[in-house]
């Protein structure tokens, strides 16, 4: 009776199931001859000589945001600066005169790896990097 | 206890814990994270296009669109040109309100039958709101994981991020799609379970998707909020994945792979399922047909002669008894002796 | 209906709630009052169906034929390749439940097989057995995966339940309006009906107006000489009446217009009475305009029973509308008040028995308005054809004629949700009458209820179904008769004129049915009518309650 092989509303069909290939393969074709390495934040030199952070490297990568949320509440609340890290060594809950006095460059160290993420940090809508307003 | 979404909480269940363990194997990440993903994708699309192309191999016969609203018919009365479309653009309103807005949902009523004789329907919006609250956030959801597809990414991309966490809840701040998200999908299976007729109509191919997606959103969220994931990590190994250079980025954790590859699971599944209303409705004849009916032939492809009693037919067998009442005839009578036609009871 | 409990208990019966268990796992149980009588061994004969025998649904044995499982899976495969609604329908249902008390035999009932879901899942769970990859594929792990996918095996328990839910719809897409992918349960029940009826499998009162259609031109096997002892035992009453007598016109060559109305109007109260308003109003128009309408006894049937039975029985009954429109050789034809026959009509006619080169794009003579929007089928609603007079007020009306009656209007279903006819009939009415009450908003136009007894099922024997099935109907109607008094409630649907005299007999006594055009002939003054006392039922109008009849 009817024809197995045939396409009914062929055109239709056809642009449909286009638009569904190209919106799902998106992420292949938007990237293509594109290398897009992952960053690698650079680490100043004093942060090198520094050679351990407040807390250690591994915690630091994923849970930085916690801790500057955290110092920011509890100067912001509590009027306390001062933080004492796990082995016993004091800070000053200070993302400007602390985070940035080590990791020199924000563009090099915090930037790269939030532009890459993806991530706008709302830190900058108050804080301003020490180094741009030179 | 039902069965039907037992089975599917041990399948989400197990395939949990098959991703968990199995990613910490060795050659766990390289199959969970790169062999799996990838047949997944190519299951789903050609899965889907085989799906519509094999629904596209039947014809519509008939122009049968579900009429909600005025015809038009005489000059003077106001057709409704989107429930009762007759022309293209019309039923592309339709779709459009009836895809992205669930318009024919909207319209839900709950009946009730109260003081014993009198039926109410009361508008019912909440599988609507719940629906389109699932729908829309998963779809953001989505369209937020392209950050980690894209580089750079798209403006646009961060824009709805930025939309989605503008509560500036705790860090990471909170995404608000990822919560309506669990909680719309919640509703839809408690909805299952708690409402006897819902109860009585699902099957355990209803369950295991919502489970599956709950999953998803669980483990995601898991992620960002609890466990964390390195981030830059992972991110690496996605645009590793959408560049054809497949790696594996080390230390990732394997929440990370049961995430990934429940996501693979419900690609995979999606072909052979009820999600496949996705390309359904953009093809259901109720919906996308313009109601030009009696002003447009509609041709029936495989429309075939079929015998039919003809007047001639007719009027051999009852020529006596029309004369005889008077009225008009073809063929003149001629001596003929009609055979006794039996009468309706 | 003597079967039946009274109202108040038939109503406190109703329970919504249903088992805890799935519907696999509710075994179908036949009841009387509900099924309706098998079909006939003539009837199928008649039209060359296959399997014709004496056989009941309560027994045991169907006396199907050896290999009708085979016969089923074949006929299902075919009208899938035939039918992409219903392919897409079986495979894109996500099961939310909107549908479930939509379906007005679910709520006059209470039985949870008949929400629409499962009216569907009956042949879905089939489909997935035997189409579906999945399906198969879990057939290896045995009977429970299957369950569990929601696939099962066609056996003679399935079958059972699908001739008994498949006559327990209407065909009415209420639930279609509601669902978010359009499913439609009238694709699912024909498509469920067609494959019945390759093994024999049809109820009498489907088959045998095929039958009658077939070969006398009409479901009620009204012979033609019946036929018109009938119109003129009506031309009696009007001039009874009126005072006038009026001359219809049978299958009049070259006549301007052929009128085709269902025959049910032609044979029991009160679709007489709007067969009798056919007739005033064809008269009029001929004394004032010259307007020839005429009507076949041939092409005597307007409704298509064919279509409750498979797409090629709709055809060939169908066939004759346009046959007798040729042989004619009239400009187009006029249709009727009637449900599903418009959707016939309006949706495959032309598709199936068309193209009508040989007729007009229709005009209306008197007016001259195009009916641009028939253009190609070449058939117009009575509705549309008398709003148009109407507008161009080319009827003489005394609408407080029909002011003894506060009228609501009942939407029939196929007009409503498969054509979309909602304003023309109201603007008739309103036009006529002087006291007109809508129901409420969820009631009426495309969320219109059925009358409970379309597609084939206004038999006798299947009462309780009929009355929970016009329940919802009833119960709206209910609602604007307390709110507002309101005693008539009119339609445009010959079942409607069959089915709610009874319906309302048990749920609504006050109330009474009618059909449009019996309240148009009403207010309509024809020339040289005598002055008028009594309405088409004899009762007396207004005023004239103290008057003789002379």
């Amino acid at each position: 009776m009817t024809n197995n092989k045939k396409i009914y509303d062929k055109g239709m069909v056809i642009i449909g199931l286009c638009i569904f290939v190209v919106v799902i393969t998106f992420p292949f074709w938007f990237n293509l001859g594109n290398a897009a390495p992952a960053p690698e934040p650079k680490i100043a030199d004093k942060a090198k000589a520094a050679k351990e952070c407040v807390m250690p490297k591994a915690y630091m990568k994923v849970e930085h945001m916690q801790i500057l949320n955290e110092w920011r509440d509890t100067v912001v609340r509590d009027a306390k600066r001062i933080f004492v890290n796990s082995s016993g060594k004091e800070f000053n809950m200070s993302l400007t005169s602390t985070c940035l006095d080590c990791h020199t460059e924000k563009a090099e160290f915090c930037d790269k790896c939030h532009d890459y993420a993806s991530v706008s940090p709302y830190c900058w809508e108050c804080h301003i990097d020490p180094k741009e307003t030179k | 206890m039902n069965i039907s979404y037992m089975y599917s909480l041990i399948a989400v269940i197990v395939l949990f814990l098959l991703a968990y363990v199995g990613a910490m194997l060795p050659g766990g990440e390289v199959f969970f994270g790169i062999i799996i993903p990838y047949l997944a994708l190519i299951i789903f699309i050609l899965g889907f296009i085989n799906r519509v192309v094999d629904w596209a191999r039947s014809p519509v016969p008939f122009r049968i669109p579900t009429t909600c609203g005025q015809e038009k018919s005489l000059p003077w009365i106001k057709p409704n040109s989107i429930d009762n479309p007759t022309t293209t653009g019309g039923v592309i309103i339709r779709m459009f309100l009836e895809v992205v807005f669930f318009r024919s949902l909207f319209r839900n009523t709950k009946m009730a039958l109260q003081e014993g004789d009198k039926l109410s329907y009361e508008w019912e919006k909440w599988l609507w709101l719940f629906s389109l609250a699932f729908h829309w956030t998963f779809f953001v959801v989505i369209f937020r994981h392209l950050r980690f597809f894209t580089e750079p990414v798209p403006a646009l991309v961060e824009l709805v991020a930025k939309l989605d966490g503008f509560l500036q809840i705790g860090l990471p701040e909170l995404r608000i799609s990822g919560v309506v998200l669990l909680g719309a999908l919640m509703f839809l299976f408690l909805r299952r379970i708690y409402i006897p007729q819902m109860r009585f109509i699902s099957l355990a191919s209803d369950y295991f998707p919502l489970f599956l997606i709950i999953g998803i959103a669980f483990t995601g969220i898991l992620m960002r909020y609890f466990t964390k994931v390195d981030i830059v990590g992972v991110k690496e190994f996605t645009m590793n994945l959408v560049t054809f250079k497949p790696h594996i980025t080390e230390g990732i954790g394997s929440i990370f792979y049961v995430h990934l590859f429940f996501v693979s699971v419900l690609l995979a599944y999606f072909p052979f399922s009820k999600l496949m209303h996705l390309g359904g409705i953009f093809m259901s004849p109720t919906r996308n047909m313009v109601n030009n009916n009696r002003f447009k032939r509609h041709i029936n492809p495989w429309n075939y002669p079929v015998e039919v009693h003809t007047y001639e037919q007719y009027e051999d067998e009852f020529r006596e008894k029309m004369v005889g009442v008077g009225l008009p005839v073809v063929k003149p009578l001629a001596a003929k002796t009609p055979e006794e036609p039996e009468e309706k009871e | 209906m003597s079967e039946l409990p009274s109202p108040d208990e038939f109503l406190s019966k109703i329970d919504h709630k249903p088992s805890p268990t799935g519907w696999m796992d509710t075994p179908v149980e036949i009841r009387r009052g509900i099924a309706c009588h098998a079909a006939k061994p003539d009837r199928l004969e008649y039209v060359g169906f296959p399997n014709p025998r004496e056989w009941s649904c309560f027994d045991e044995d169907w006396q199907l034929p050896e290999n009708w499982q085979e016969i089923l899976h074949k006929g299902f495969k075919e009208r899938l390749d035939r039918f992409r609604s219903v392919k897409i329908f079986m495979d894109i249902c996500v099961r939310c439940g909107a549908c479930a008390d939509k379906c007005h035999f679910f709520i006059g009932s209470g039985d949870p097989k008949n929400m629409p879901v499962v009216r569907a899942e009956l042949l879905r769970s089939v489909y997935r057995n035997d189409f579906t990859t999945a399906g198969k594929i879990l057939g290896l792990f045995g009977k429970k995966a299957k369950k569990a996918y929601g696939a099962r095996e066609l056996t003679l328990e399935v079958l059972k339940e699908w001739w008994y839910y498949f006559f327990q719809c209407t065909e009415c897409r209420r639930c279609s309006v509601f669902c978010p992918y359009g499913i439609d349960t009238a694709e699912i029940t024909i498509f469920g009906r067609e494959l019945l009826n390759l093994i024999g499998l049809n109820i009498d009162w489907v088959a045998a107006p095929v039958a009658f259609c077939y070969r006398t031109g009409n479901h009620l096997g009204i012979q033609p000489h019946a036929y018109k002892d009938m119109m003129d035992f009506f031309t009696d009453e009007i001039e009874e009446v009126c005072g006038v007598r009026v001359k219809p016109h049978f299958m009049k060559k070259k006549a301007d217009i052929l009128f085709i109305t269902p025959s049910g109007d032609v044979f029991a109260d009160p679709g007489t009475f709007t067969c009798m308003g056919y007739m005033m109003l064809f008269h009029f128009l001929q004394e004032k305009y010259g307007l020839e309408i005429t009507w076949s006894t041939y092409a005597s049937e307007g409704g298509n029973f064919g279509f409750f039975t498979s797409h090629e029985m709709m055809k060939r009954l169908n066939a004759k509308m346009y046959a007798e429109a040729k042989r004619l050789g009239v400009k187009w034809i006029l249709g009727g008040e009637c449900g599903h026959m418009w959707r016939v009509v309006h949706q495959y006619m032309d598709t199936m028995n068309g193209p009508a080169d040989f007729l007009e794009e229709p005009i209306n003579p008197i007016t001259g308005t195009k009916f641009e929007n028939a253009k190609s089928t070449k058939m117009v609603h009575i509705c549309e054809f008398v709003a148009d007079l109407i507008k161009h007020g080319k009827l003489d009306l005394d609408p407080s004629r029909n002011d003894h009656l506060k009228v609501t209007y009942h939407d029939s279903c196929n007009p409503a949700r498969g054509m979309g006819l909602l304003e023309e009939p109201r603007y008739v009415i309103k036009n006529v009458c002087n006291h007109f009450y809508e129901m409420p908003a969820n009631t009426i136009r495309e969320q219109t209820f059925c009358c409970g007894s379309g597609a084939g099922l206004n038999a006798g024997e299947n009462m309780e179904l009929r009355m929970q099935g016009a329940l919802p109907r009833i119960n709206a109607a209910k609602y604007v008769h307390e709110k507002h008094g309101v005693n008539m409630l009119s339609c445009v649907c010959a079942i409607d004129r069959a089915a709610f005299p009874t319906a309302l007999e048990y749920w609504l006594p006050e109330v009474d049915n009618c059909g449009v055009h019996e309240l148009v002939a009403n207010a309509l003054i024809l020339p040289g009518e005598k002055k008028r006392t009594v309405d088409l039922r004899n009762e007396p109008l207004p005023g004239m309650e103290d008057e003789d009849d002379e």
